[in-house]
């Protein structure tokens, strides 16, 4: 009972609130900058993300040229790069690993983890379970502002004289612990491990927040079983961010310990620079333990949430019930589960006792089940569609594809046997940059399309989108494909030139293919920039919901105001995918619907729903409510 | 001059491309296009290039896998790496079987079913049969492909036999060095990161410890053919790891924790000379853990010979006491003598006692 009477007492508050708002304008500051409004803390989530993309993107081009075509004059990129050219023209090769320790931080963190979660976490929860706004709008808000601070720090150490940090976004030590080894262990690695705190709190204000929101802020009927899969997709995401950025935190302040107070956590036996150092003791294996305990769950923080929105759209788009739906919550729960018990598939050959390796070899190859059911499920949900390809769609199948290919070489690289040659290849850079870059990448893309008419009121050009599609699909499949070769042949990641092994002397052609490819499919997001930007100011008026969604966000207003709905929120009474039903006139029927406005289209079990549906003015919830118990 | 051009072009490029996009938008509002969100005339064009893409790319795919074999397949010399190779190619074979006809099937789907007016889609929200068919399957699958590779890294990673050859590799920035144990004692000396110095000692060799008085250094790494040989690794500053692909063999050398690798050379350097046809072909090592400026280059000649030639070579090698007769000194003096023989240094005990005694 006590459940049920906080959460009428939530709804009447939150109604207090929205009338409030209502009422009275507020200023600029508190409405663009430091906004509690869940919708705009999204987009500035969305844009700082884009932002990030867009520089993760460029980095990856420059050292992609000197991949491409090792003999290359780079002297043209002097205006930007300065003292990082050296006087023959070339890259060096110090700045050459900053530029892919900084590719990956920015990616994986600043554009998958804040981007992805950040954007639609926020802007989809409240719109989606019937809520006013996040739990909490001003934490919500400093969730925005510390990433935000987050990213000063670590886009400033960018322009430091000794670059930012390079020993790969692994930061293993001793090389990120002594600055006598790599330049970009100095005062960049301090600003990395700065800016990466700041983005822990970060996420974990916010995480606590979506956790908070989804459990005590649904609306009448909206139980857990029918809750969009992009909201149990957020949960999920929420919690393993919660259990496991603070031991990536705990990873950091070792490490800093270790770097300016003399502490041997990871430290011992070390002689370098032509002195023995005093540190003795500590292991460099214990941070990679606690490094992939927060880094393997991050590869599922950047992919739930993208599984979460495409099968949202995929559903939509088919016209179609998602296929399975209690499966898809399962397989999403089980890999949330297994992802904290998998971490050292990343560490087969660190020299980590081989018995752990065979313990964690089974635990990832079971990963791969859940995985699976995923993807039979999405090609099921398409058998007998009716499918709309809009740009959305056209990003989510891309999705389901790379998650197929990528997903698929893990079962090489979860195999310990076979990982000892695949371990640190391009084999494995093809592998996360498709199953987990790209398919991350297109769930945001797919998202972007998909809910932008709710963001901003306005459509985004269908053409340019299909474009945009078209080229960022095979592009990427031109970038990444080729590295499956390159990896098995064994070349090593992190190289800054190969031609000194006569081993490794050969793909020239498949390299300069990826780098030409690499640059035409970052050309292709300007395309969408364009798009974009264009759409937002330019684009033509919204329909109420364009896409004949069932999901309460197209039950808002055009340009939903803080509080979202215009008077009462609107109860649910049904899951969000009763598309095609048979019997319906329409081929969706929205959540807010009740069973008895659709006589004609319910199933058996649903019309006795009916009675409960009638008594429920008022107090609806607290029948769900004990219902449940 | 030629930027302002460039600039001037590319600005052009943009500009026409924006008119493009314009007057196509016109045209659509005026042919009444737009407002029809359900789908749009494009949808046949998707849906079509999905075929095109599947068709195109799964070509390709097999085309180049099969004309190309050669290139990417890096000839195997060594036991283990006949076992991981097979392993490689069988989990290779059932993936690229259940990749292909998951995608057709994907890619048809999205064809057959796309949109069409009156058309109603199938509602087909769940089928119990079919998710346990997908999950039970997938898992026999799984389990099959762990147990084969549980076998193969339980015997890679089981302990070496005594009469294994033991080599050691020590990684720092930005090469490798390899010590031997010395044909006298064929026991690896004690090593202390505290002893290294920039002078000789690189090895940071302990020289109470009698095993290592005849150690010896060498610039590349040498190798019996049919042999067991056991790699110690170790790091002097940072991680590093031994890569050697012919070998199928990857290890990190970290520092404060030595780690080790046991493998069987299965082919001579001569012999893979003669296979590849390629009287240039040499094995080498690299290093696949980053460990700084330097990483891509770090690289050590392999040479991999017969047994007989490879006693021989052993014998050839000078101690790395005898290389460095300074560190003599730090041989206890009760050991000198003994230290002197081992090594194979000339006997002068005039010069060295006298020393001693100063």
């Amino acid at each position: 009972m006590a459940t049920t009477d906080i959460h009428q007492h939530q709804q009447v508050h939150d109604h207090d609130d929205h009338d409030e708002h209502e009422h009275h304008e507020t200023n600029f500051w508190r409405s663009y900058i430091f906004s509690e409004d869940h919708k705009v803390i999204a987009k500035q989530f969305l844009i700082t993300g884009i932002f990030w993309a867009l520089l993760g993107g460029m980095l990856s081009v420059i050292f992609r040229l000197q991949l491409g075509f090792p003999g290359m004059n780079l002297e043209w990129l002097k205006p930007v790069l300065g003292g990082w050219i050296t006087p023959d023209g070339k890259l060096d090769p110090e700045f050459y690993l900053a530029l892919v320790t900084m590719h990956g931080t920015i990616m994986v963190f600043f554009v998958l983890t804040a981007g992805l979660s950040g954007t639609f976490s926020n802007f989809l929860i409240p719109l989606q379970i019937g809520a006013r706004d996040m739990a909490s709008g001003f934490m919500n808000m400093l969730s925005y502002w510390f990433f935000f601070l987050s990213s000063v720090v670590m886009f400033t150490s960018l322009f430091l004289e000794t670059g930012p940090a390079g020993g790969g976004w692994t930061i293993y030590p001793p090389l990120s612990a002594l600055p006598q080894a790599i330049k970009g262990s100095g005062l960049g690695m301090t600003m990395w491990l700065v800016a990466m705190a700041l983005f822990i709190v970060s996420s974990l204000l916010g995480g606590i927040n979506y956790i908070t929101t989804v459990i005590n802020l649904r609306t009448k009927g909206m139980s857990f079983t029918r809750m969009p899969l992009t909201i149990w997709a957020f949960l999920f995401t929420a919690i393993i961010g919660v259990l496991s950025f603070p031991v990536l935190f705990a990873a950091a302040l070792l490490l800093i310990f270790d770097r300016s107070f003399g502490t041997s956590f990871y430290l011992s036996d070390i002689y370098i620079g032509g002195e023995a150092l005093a540190h003795d003791g500590g292991s460099p294996i214990l941070f990679q333990h606690l490094f992939w305990f927060l880094g393997h769950p991050e590869v599922y923080i950047v992919l739930l949430p993208a599984l979460g929105l495409s099968s949202e759209i995929i559903a939509t788009n088919s016209r179609k019930p998602i296929f399975g739906y209690k499966a898809m919550i399962g397989s999403m729960l089980f890999i949330a589960i297994l992802s904290f018990v998998v971490w050292a598939h990343h560490m087969f050959v660190t020299g980590m006792n081989p018995f752990l390796g065979s313990i964690f070899m089974l635990l990832t190859l079971i990963i791969a089940v859940p995985s699976a059911v995923k993807i039979f499920n999405y090609v099921t949900t398409l058998w007998k569609g009716n499918i709309r390809f809009t740009p959305a769609m056209l990003f989510s199948i891309g999705l389901v594809s790379f998650f197929l290919t990528g997903g698929i070489t893990g079962i090489f690289l979860g195999n310990s046997a076979i990982d000892i040659q695949l371990h640190d290849t391009y084999f494995v850079v093809a592998h996360f940059h498709l199953v987990m870059g790209s398919a991350s990448f297109f769930g945001m893309m797919a998202g972007v399309y998909h809910w932008f008419p709710k963001m901003f009121g306005r459509m985004m050009d269908h053409k340019l989108g299909y474009i945009h599609f078209w080229l960022t699909f095979v592009g990427v499949y031109l970038v990444f494909f080729p590295m499956h070769y390159i990896g098995i042949a064994g070349f090593p990641r992190r190289y800054y030139s190969w031609t000194n092994f006569e081993t490794f002397s050969g793909f020239t052609d498949l390299n300069m293919l990826v780098s030409v490819a690499a640059i035409v499919t970052l050309s292709a997001q300007f395309i969408f920039l364009f798009n974009f930007f264009y759409s937002i100011f330019r684009g033509r008026v919204a329909p109420a919901n364009p896409w004949e969604s069932n999901t309460l966000e197209w039950t808002t207003p055009l340009h939903p105001g803080h509080g979202n709905w215009v008077g009462e929120i609107p109860s649910v009474y049904r899951w969000p995918y009763d598309y095609s039903k048979p019997g319906a006139k329409e081929d969706y029927i929205p959540q807010h619907i009740p069973y008895s406005e659709t006589p004609e289209s319910n199933l058996p079990h649903e019309n006795e729903l009916i009675k409960l549906e009638s008594t429920s003015d008022g107090d609806g919830a607290i029948v769900i409510e004990n219902d449940k118990h | 001059m030629t930027s302002l051009v460039i600039f001037i072009g590319v600005v052009l490029v943009l500009a026409i491309l924006y008119m493009i996009f314009r007057v196509s938008n016109l045209v659509s509002i005026a042919k009444g296009d737009v407002g029809n969100e359900k789908a749009s005339s494009a949808n046949k064009i998707n849906a079509a290039l999905f075929i095109v893409f599947m068709v195109g790319s799964l070509g390709w795919f097999f085309w180049y896998s099969i004309v190309h074999f050669d290139s990417y397949h890096l000839p195997i010399a060594s036991e283990h790496g006949k076992v991981t190779d097979t392993l490689f190619w069988v989990t290779m074979g059932i993936t690229v079987v259940a990749f292909v006809i998951i995608s057709i099937i994907m890619f048809i789907f999205i064809y057959k079913y796309q949109y069409r007016e009156g058309q109603k889609a199938k509602y087909f929200p769940d089928s119990h049969v079919l998710e346990l068919a997908w999950t039970i399957i997938p898992a026999i699958v799984l389990a099959v492909l762990i147990f084969t590779g549980l076998r193969a890294w339980n015997d890679i990673t089981s302990p070496a036999s005594k009469e294994a050859e033991v080599i050691e590799m020590i990684g720092q920035q930005f090469a490798w060095s390899v010590r031997y144990p010395g044909v006298k004692d064929n026991i690896l000396g004690k090593v202390n990161y505290k002893l290294i110095d920039n002078f000789g000692n690189e090895f940071g060799l302990d020289l109470t410890d009698k095993n290592s008085f005849d150690d010896f250094k060498s610039l590349e790494l040498h190798l019996p053919v049919d042999k067991e040989i056991l790699l110690k690794i170790r790091a002097k500053d940072v991680l590093h790891s031994v890569f050697l692909p012919h070998f199928r063999l990857k290890m990190d050398a970290v520092p404060g924790m030595p780690t080790q690798f046991k493998f069987k050379a299965t082919k001579t350097t001569a012999q893979m000379r003669d296979e590849l046809g390629n009287p240039d072909f040499n094995y080498e090592m690299a290093c696949t853990e980053v460990c700084g400026k330097g990483h891509f280059s770090m690289k050590m000649a392999v040479v991999v010979e017969d047994q007989a030639t490879y006693e021989r070579w052993k014998a050839s090698q000078e101690a790395w006491l005898k290389q460095n007769p300074d560190y003599l000194k730090k041989v206890p003096s009760a050991l000198q003598e003994a230290a002197m023989i081992k090594a194979g240094m000339e006997k002068d005990p005039g010069s060295s006692v006298a020393e001693l005694k100063e």
